[in-house]
């Protein structure tokens, strides 16, 4: 048996007769049925007249957002996994052109062997590179490398024209500048070019600290701190509210060790959705295992693969089913770091709110520009928190901590969000008329829907 | 075996991950595909992947009248290759076939005459060399023609037929013909199928492939192994109560 596309007559495409339930967003929440579901194969598969003939159309990837934004509730979904070929890979200069597809772990397993790494990378590798694209994601390093848009080199852009137009930052960088953290709305991407970055070893060197307040935290990322150390985080446990525990993980690249890449295989797997757990046990085990190694260890030094440094959860597959079938939702802000104060209202907010003890990643951003136009990371620190989804009573929660971030300037990050307001999206996102132009009328998706058409 | 690997059909999917467990091998690989776009997309993923050297060749496979002057071309790009796979095939359209005769005719030159063309060539030019492996991939749908899609399956069962002819003609030479049997894998060609518990992934089809053309002896193998089972049992139904099943 082989390829139909070889020899067959019709392409991967195919329509399902149905609604198809099937794609959901990391979450769980909301959900969505498409009309059509799109599978190409190959890159000459994304056409114009693809676009046109099946708008309202969205490319999904992996399904790693957290809420609507990789929907398309009544659209057709373009499931661009086929899309996973590496195209280029100039061992010497470290340039890599991949298909859209293409995750950013299969990426690392070409690339960690022949000494190269990614030059960002979130917390999951779960990722495809398009997506990680469309959402201009960050990592530990913002404050030294920006985001991935600040590392691709140029990527092909397939509009609902049938214009197939190259984009970079000589080459339309108006395009350029709007897909980068564009929400899959500007275009397809059928492939991009990424530059990765030189590596000696696989290992990570780690330290961990422990913090106990913002204020801490804010002067274990400063400046002169922080620039000593390529990967910087921290995690805090808000046992009750007022009372905070974090602990600090910085890191960099190590010297020896051997360039040896992450387990192909994920051994642990979450098969279904089970039944109503209130936070992660994963990260509440996680971050104990963390917590007790440092106290353990002597000034927290230790030397780590980089699996588990960068991807801790993707140990287990289909982690976020362990928030059943109501699914969980994340809460990502950014807020100037003069207003770090924001942060303690946040969590007395919702302590009040009774939702007991919760985890939270914090981060510093750093003041290296993206070239993304709608990108979520700007200069100040940046707090994501997990719920589970409890209907009414998160979205009341939410609203109220929106109330303190536009209080203080600060924005939500769309990847995480299945419930920001119109009102929110336009605080957040100061270039969204100019972004509004580049938006492909064939294109769309559940969060654009409902946040962004409505607020003209 | 270390020596070059000639891909027939380089783009389809279980063709496609074959490549790539060859490619982490460091092996050098010819491929031949149709569109010369796709393929070179394909030959780009098996150089990142560690392949020494891949080759492209885009040709009309099912063009019968090509196969001389391409085999000529194949023999100078590669002259010592030691193993060729046959990966191509049409799924087909049933119902269309059950009307269209012209349809049929190509669909069953596509999936056998055209393959065991191809077959003779490469048979050529290992049978010189006195050495080789020579593996077809065909399914387990040519062990017994299904109402559901019985020219796809008799054109594959064909396909195992002629295999089995060329193993014994070429055993004497050394060369090893091996004929391989997919159940349904999770690819382009399958997508419209309901994807059962029996979905075989390319991956693991692949790689099973791959090793058992290194380092296997087996004539006909069946991927996943249970399909061996399942097709002794299909086998084994009896012809008045088969023609009356819809399968």
């Amino acid at each position: 048996m082989a390829g139909k596309d070889s020899y067959g007559m019709n392409s991967g495409n195919h329509e399902d007769p149905a609604q198809d339930t099937s794609y959901r967003s990391w979450g769980n929440y909301p959900r969505a049925a498409h009309k059509k579901i799109l599978r190409p194969s190959w890159m000459d598969e994304i056409t114009g007249a693809t676009l046109r003939e099946n708008a309202p159309l969205l490319a999904y990837g992996l399904g790693r957002s957290y809420g609507d934004s990789c929907l398309n509730d009544g659209g057709t979904l373009m499931d661009c996994r086929g899309l996973e070929r590496i195209l280029e890979f100039d061992v010497e200069t470290g340039r890599i052109v991949c298909e859209a597809g293409v995750s950013l772990g299969e990426i690392l397993l070409v690339a960690v062997p022949r000494g190269w790494f990614l030059p960002v990378t979130p917390g999951t590798k779960i990722v495809t590179l398009a997506g990680a694209i469309a959402n201009d994601v960050h990592g530990k390093n913002h404050h030294v490398e920006g985001t991935i848009g600040c590392h691709v080199e140029r990527f092909e852009l397939v509009r609902s024209t049938g214009e197939a137009v190259i984009c970079s930052r000589t080459e339309n960088p108006e395009l350029f500048a709007a897909t980068i953290g564009g929400m899959g709305l500007t275009g397809i991407i059928p492939w991009a070019e990424l530059r990765l970055k030189k590596i000696e070893s696989s290992l990570i060197e780690m330290d961990t600290v422990a913090f106990n307040t913002f204020e801490d935290f804010t002067r274990l990322s400063s400046d002169e701190e922080g620039a000593r150390y390529e990967y910087t985080v921290g995690w805090v446990d808000c046992l009750s509210g007022r009372k905070t525990r974090g602990i600090f993980m910085r890191g960099n690249h190590a010297t020896t060790g051997g360039l040896h890449t992450h387990p192909e295989k994920i051994k642990l797997n979450v098969p279904f959705n089970l039944p109503g757990f209130t936070l992660n046990p994963l990260t509440i085990r996680a971050f104990n295992t963390l917590y007790y190694a440092m106290g353990k260890a002597k000034g927290g030094h230790s030397q780590v693969p980089y699996d588990p440094f960068f991807y801790p959860l993707d140990k287990v597959n289909n982690w976020n089913r362990i928030y059943g079938e109501g699914g969980f939702t994340q809460y990502q802000c950014v807020v100037p770091e003069t207003e770090v104060a924001a942060f303690q209202e946040i969590l007395e907010r919702i302590a009040h709110g009774g939702q007991g003890s919760f985890l939270g990643v914090i981060k510093k951003f750093g003041n290296v520009p993206s070239p993304g136009m709608m990108s979520f990371p700007r200069p100040g620190l940046t707090l994501a928190l997990d719920f589970p989804f409890r209907g009414e009573k998160t979205l009341r929660l939410f609203s109220e901590l929106d109330e303190v971030v536009a209080a203080a300037k600060g924005a939500l990050y769309p990847a995480k969000d299945p419930r920001m307001s119109p009102r929110m999206f336009r605080l957040s996102y100061p270039r969204l008329e100019e972004f509004r132009k580049y938006v492909d009328p064939a294109l769309s998706s559940s969060f654009w829907r409902r946040v962004a058409e409505v607020a003209r | 075996m270390s020596e070059g690997l000639i891909i027939l059909g380089a783009t389809s999917k279980i063709a496609q991950e074959v490549g790539r467990v060859a490619a982490r091998h460091g092996r050098e690989v010819l491929l031949v595909a149709r569109s010369m776009d796709r393929a070179e997309a394909v030959a780009g993923d098996l150089r990142a992947r560690g392949a020494s050297k891949v080759t492209v060749i885009a040709a009309d496979l099912a063009d019968v009248s090509t196969h001389p002057s391409l085999w000529e071309q194949i023999e100078a790009d590669m002259p010592d290759a030691g193993e060729v796979l046959l990966a191509y095939g049409s799924l087909g359209d049933q119902e269309r076939a059950d009307h269209d005769i012209d349809y049929t005719l190509r669909e069953l030159n596509t999936n056998f005459t055209s393959a065991a063309s191809l077959l003779m060539h490469a048979a050529q030019q290992l049978e010189a060399r006195k050495k080789g492996v020579l593996a077809v991939i065909t399914s387990v749908a040519g062990d017994r023609a299904r109402r559901s899609n019985y020219v796809y399956g008799t054109a594959k069962g064909a396909l195992t037929l002629f295999a089995q002819g060329l193993r014994a003609r070429l055993f004497t030479s050394g060369v090893r013909v091996l004929t391989i049997k997919p159940g349904p894998v999770d690819t382009p060609m399958t997508a419209h199928m309901k994807k059962g518990l029996l979905m075989a992934t390319p991956q693991g089809v692949a790689a099973t492939i791959y090793s058992e053309m290194e380092d296997g002896t087996a004539d006909v193998m069946y991927v996943p192994g249970y399909w061996w089972l399942i097709m002794a049992i299909i086998k084994a139904i009896p012809e008045s109560v088969a023609k009356k099943l819809k399968f």
